[in-house]
């Protein structure tokens, strides 16, 4: 019976919104007409709880149990997060807290989420019927009415009439957003210009190559072959401030091959020293470190998204999404045998940015 | 029940009384003691003694290198097509390829794996004497640095600074080009990790002394066997592979549960 009743609210409802489209007036609308008829809902099965009083009383006792273990779950959540107290300085404690802690909520919610799903899906009515929607539109009078507020409300408060006011007044909440503009603003650099601090790192003529963390300088006789040496600026240790984004710009990976192994452009002749070469660690991509040097095929790999370099030959991108080969130092040796800089990269490190040539 | 317990009994007392391993661990504690005093009183000779190998250890070692290693290191060690020249890599380094089984290599491959080592402990000696004979190289390290009693947290840093982009950060390994990888260093003896950082093995690059020095060295192998022998406190590391791994885990196991409860929520109650 209850399948009949409901298969027949479908087709009225179906029947009704057909009639509605074949009412609405000609070359307004194309009314595509459904090729599959609807087939209703299928019969209603009544469930094992409805049939069985045991099986009803059984998924009621599993109900409210669940619920029961909720309510045992936030207690011990409480009771966990006071005999498992974080203690600073042991991070086995930390541990505790957070696994027990965990498990009681854990406890808490999912009881309570599955106690209510299985209380909806076994116990509660399960017919399926149809509601139908009131229509969106509102009725003539309404509109009419709503209309006429706005008229009111119009002629009442002068809206229209003192342009003065109103254009005043849309001229205050234009300018209102301004100040948090200029507020913004002021959390970006203010007197330097953006593209020059991209554009230069702290390397310049003459500063002597040191070791990443101690600031040791590196002798040539140093690095021996098949060497990679993580470079910072000498004295970049000894900044004040600001020295994590000068490390961030100007950090060198120096490697020694045979020279033999090297190919060099003319150009770049000088640049290295007896098969030590210098390039900026700072890939091309996304400016994540690249350090993944191979001595052996002179590689070096992006941990990132996996670009490759060719050290030997310019550090050219031979795999992965960087697009630019990675800048190199151009290096000398001083009087006393330290690696120096020759100046600083000749082009901005880093990845691509909105003015870089 | 105590019928079976009773010969277990018996055999716990007998063993608690003497062993058959006891006197061989008597044998091993005896020499571990003259040896470890030995060593304390000519530490500071270490390096002429292995310069001085005795002539019989080099010609052993000569003659188990032309029988396992020159097919493709040359008879003379120079090389050949197919093994580079072994002149002038130091003890440190046969030590480490022969000794974590890495040499001799089973076949040409992106890199030589790790297998069971091939040698004995004498023999390994007599080819590292027999390769540092040829020209002078990196030696073995002094047992001084190798303690991992150093500073942890400047080994730390070293670690982050120069090692961690290729072995990962808890020095679980970590994948390079072409097939090749840099291996996991849990369980790498401190001799081991000391000699790969001198040598370069492969395509390690080399860290020496000026660059990595020795006391630096130490608070690295310090660094690592802290991580090896303090297990994450966070609870499961999952290799500690990072997102990799625990990606993984959430995909199966989180994605799966959402489905399966879904599937659960949706289905019709019977």
């Amino acid at each position: 019976m209850a399948s009949d009743e409901t298969s027949g609210k479908d087709l009225t409802a179906a029947d009704s919104s057909s009639v509605e489209h074949d009412t609405a007036a000609a070359g307004t609308a194309v009314v595509a007409r459904d090729a599959v008829a609807n087939p209703g809902f299928p019969p209603h099965r009544p469930r094992i709880t409805d049939l069985d009083p045991r099986a009803e009383k059984r998924a009621e006792r599993t109900v409210y149990t669940l619920f029961y273990l909720s309510i045992v779950g936030s207690i011990f959540a409480i009771a966990a997060y006071m005999i498992f107290p974080i203690v600073p300085e042991d991070p086995g404690s930390v541990r505790l807290n957070n696994l027990f802690i965990g498990v009681g909520l854990a406890l808490a919610l999912l009881a309570l989420g599955i106690g209510a799903v299985h209380w909806g899906k076994a116990l509660m009515h399960d017919e399926e019927g149809v509601d139908e929607r009131h229509p969106v539109r509102g009725s003539d009078e309404t509109r009419a009415r709503a209309v006429e507020i706005f008229q009111e409300a119009n002629t009442e408060s002068g809206f229209g009439r003192r342009t003065l006011i109103r254009n005043s007044l849309i001229g205050a909440l234009v300018v209102f957003p301004l100040p948090a503009v200029v507020l913004f603003r002021g959390l970006a650099p203010q007197d330097q210009d953006p593209v020059a601090l991209l554009k230069q790192t702290m390397w310049e003529k003459g500063t002597r190559l040191a070791l990443d963390p101690s600031g040791a300088p590196i002798k040539a006789s140093d690095v021996t072959l098949g060497s990679s040496f993580a470079v910072i600026p000498e004295g970049l240790m000894d900044l004040e401030h600001g020295r994590l984004e000068e490390k961030a710009k100007s950090v060198v990976i120096l490697v020694r091959m045979k020279p033999q192994d090297l190919i060099q452009s003319p150009e770049r002749a000088g640049w290295s020293y007896d098969g030590i070469v210098a390039y900026s660690k700072i890939c091309t991509h996304v400016g994540c470190p690249v350090g993944l040097y191979e001595q052996q095929t002179h590689h070096l790999l992006c941990p990132c998204h996996q670009s490759q370099f060719d050290v030997a030959d310019h550090a050219k991108v031979i795999f992965g999404p960087a697009k630019r080969a990675l800048p190199q130092l151009p290096i000398a040796v001083d009087a006393e045998g330290y690696l120096i800089a020759q100046s600083d990269f000749l082009e901005p490190v880093g990845p691509s940015f909105w003015e870089r040539q | 029940m105590p019928r079976t317990q009773k010969p277990t009994n018996g055999r716990a007392r007998r063993t608690g009384r003497r062993s058959p391993l006891a006197s061989v661990a008597l044998i091993a504690i005896g020499l571990l003691f003259t040896g470890g005093a030995y060593a304390m009183i000519s530490t500071s000779t270490a390096t002429a003694q292995t310069e001085t190998a005795s002539q019989q250890t080099v010609s052993e070692g000569e003659k188990l290198f032309a029988a396992n290693c020159a097919t493709c290191h040359g008879l003379s060690a120079d090389g050949t097509g197919s093994g580079p020249s072994l002149i002038g890599v130091g003890a440190a380094s046969v030590d480490f390829q022969v000794g974590t089984g890495r040499m001799p290599m089973q076949a040409n491959g992106p890199q030589a794996i790790v297998k069971p080592v091939q040698f004995t402990e004498e023999q390994t000696q007599a080819l590292v004497a027999y390769v540092a004979s040829l020209a002078p190289g990196p030696a073995v390290p002094e047992a001084e640095y190798l303690d991992a009693a150093g500073d942890a947290a400047s080994g730390a840093e070293l670690f982050r600074i120069n090692c961690a982009m290729c072995h990962n950060v808890a020095g679980a390994g970590g994948a390079l080009t072409e097939g090749k990888y840099a291996p996991a260093l849990d369980g790498v003896s401190p001799q081991h990790i000391y000699e790969a950082m001198v040598t370069g093995p492969q395509n390690m690059p080399v860290f020496n002394d000026m660059n990595i020095s020795p006391e630096d060295k130490r608070d690295i192998i310090t660094y690592l066997k802290y991580v090896e022998n303090n297990p994450s406190p966070g609870g499961f590391a999952l290799g500690s592979l990072g997102p990799v791994s625990e990606g993984l885990f959430l995909w199966i196991f989180g994605l799966g549960a959402i489905v399966a409860l879904t599937v659960w929520i949706t289905a019709k109650s019977n």
